[in-house]
């Protein structure tokens, strides 16, 4: 089990990473008036064929080779499901997938977002040549993290320095803060 | 609120340090496991304790990353250790507490927290 959303958002997350993607967009999105809390996970990854795709929330199926389990994609879903949401993955080979959970806002069992800067950071320290693109919106209130912004910035610099991963925490967790993200 | 401005500031700060070292094969390795069981194991938050005890002490040439599972679940969070010319150093069970002494110990220091290693806590096991 995760406790957090933001822990779902990196085992997920990092599907998008073995997949070879080098563009992931990660959007989420809550509003109080329609009691929705939206996270959508979209990758220019490989993709997965018709038959992967039929069994990717099914437990006892998996890609990799350690185990015969596979719990990220089945949680996020039992996440979602829990709170009266919905769950939906598309995918194309050669195209990318894209997951969206929808969550109840305000049900009682919908999990807290969580350490979301701290998952941020540990997607893209050990993945600094992969772009990230957050968005996030609360009731019309919002900003936006590209990596792509802060690469042209660095120069030559890495993602991966501990300096920036520590500046890239901050900028989400401030921003989140400003916009009054304490869902 | 954190400006872009600050990031400029923060690569000119960083500018002369990283050019001085090219070669990242030099580079030690910390191997954070990241897969479902061990982000649920608690994963995250002791790869972000060695980020921040790195970024605190400024040590160069030391690079947190992450790997999926492997194998051995019931002692995440799993920690692999690679320094370059050493034999590589896997710690289980891992707490961001140890992981800031892991890097006061053997990042720094150069000792190996022998009490974290997989062999410790087997032995302890069959006790």
């Amino acid at each position: 089990m995760m406790p957090e959303l933001s822990l779902n958002i990196l085992d997920v997350t990092q599907n998008s990473v073995t997949a070879g993607a080098s563009l992931i967009r990660i959007s989420i999105s809550a509003s109080t008036a329609e009691d929705r809390l939206t996270i959508v996970i979209a990758d220019n990854g490989c993709g997965m064929t018709e038959e992967q795709l039929k069994n990717v929330t099914d437990p006892f199926f998996t890609s990799r080779t350690t185990r015969k389990v596979g719990l990220g994609i089945p949680f996020f879903k039992m996440a979602a499901e829990l709170t009266g949401g919905s769950f939906q993955i598309e995918s194309k080979v050669g195209e990318g997938t894209v997951t969206t959970a929808v969550f109840g806002l305000s049900s009682i069992d919908r999990m807290p977002l969580g350490d979301l800067p701290g998952t941020m950071t540990a997607l893209i320290g050990p993945s600094p040549d992969i772009d990230f693109l957050l968005t996030m919106d609360f009731d019309g209130k919002g900003f936006v993290m590209d990596t792509r912004q802060f690469r042209e910035i660095l120069g030559g610099i890495s993602l991966a320095e501990p300096e920036v991963l520590t500046y890239i925490r901050d900028y989400v967790k401030e921003n989140m803060a400003d916009c009054r993200m304490n869902f | 609120m954190k400006s872009l401005a600050e990031l400029a500031e923060l690569r000119e700060k960083m500018k002369s340090s990283v050019n001085m070292r090219q070669d990242s094969s030099d580079d030690t390795r910390v191997v954070v496991g990241m897969a479902t069981c061990g982000i649920a194991a608690g994963a995250r938050p002791v790869l972000a304790a060695f980020v921040d005890e790195v970024a605190k002490r400024k040590l160069q040439g030391v690079m947190v990353t992450q790997t999926g599972c492997i194998g051995i679940c019931k002692y995440e969070p799993v920690v692999e250790v690679y320094v370059p010319g050493q034999e590589k150093v896997t710690y289980v069970l891992m707490t961001p507490e140890k992981a800031v002494k892991v890097v006061q110990e053997h990042l720094v220091n150069g000792n190996v927290v022998t009490e974290y290693t997989i062999g410790a806590v087997q032995q302890q096991e069959k006790k």
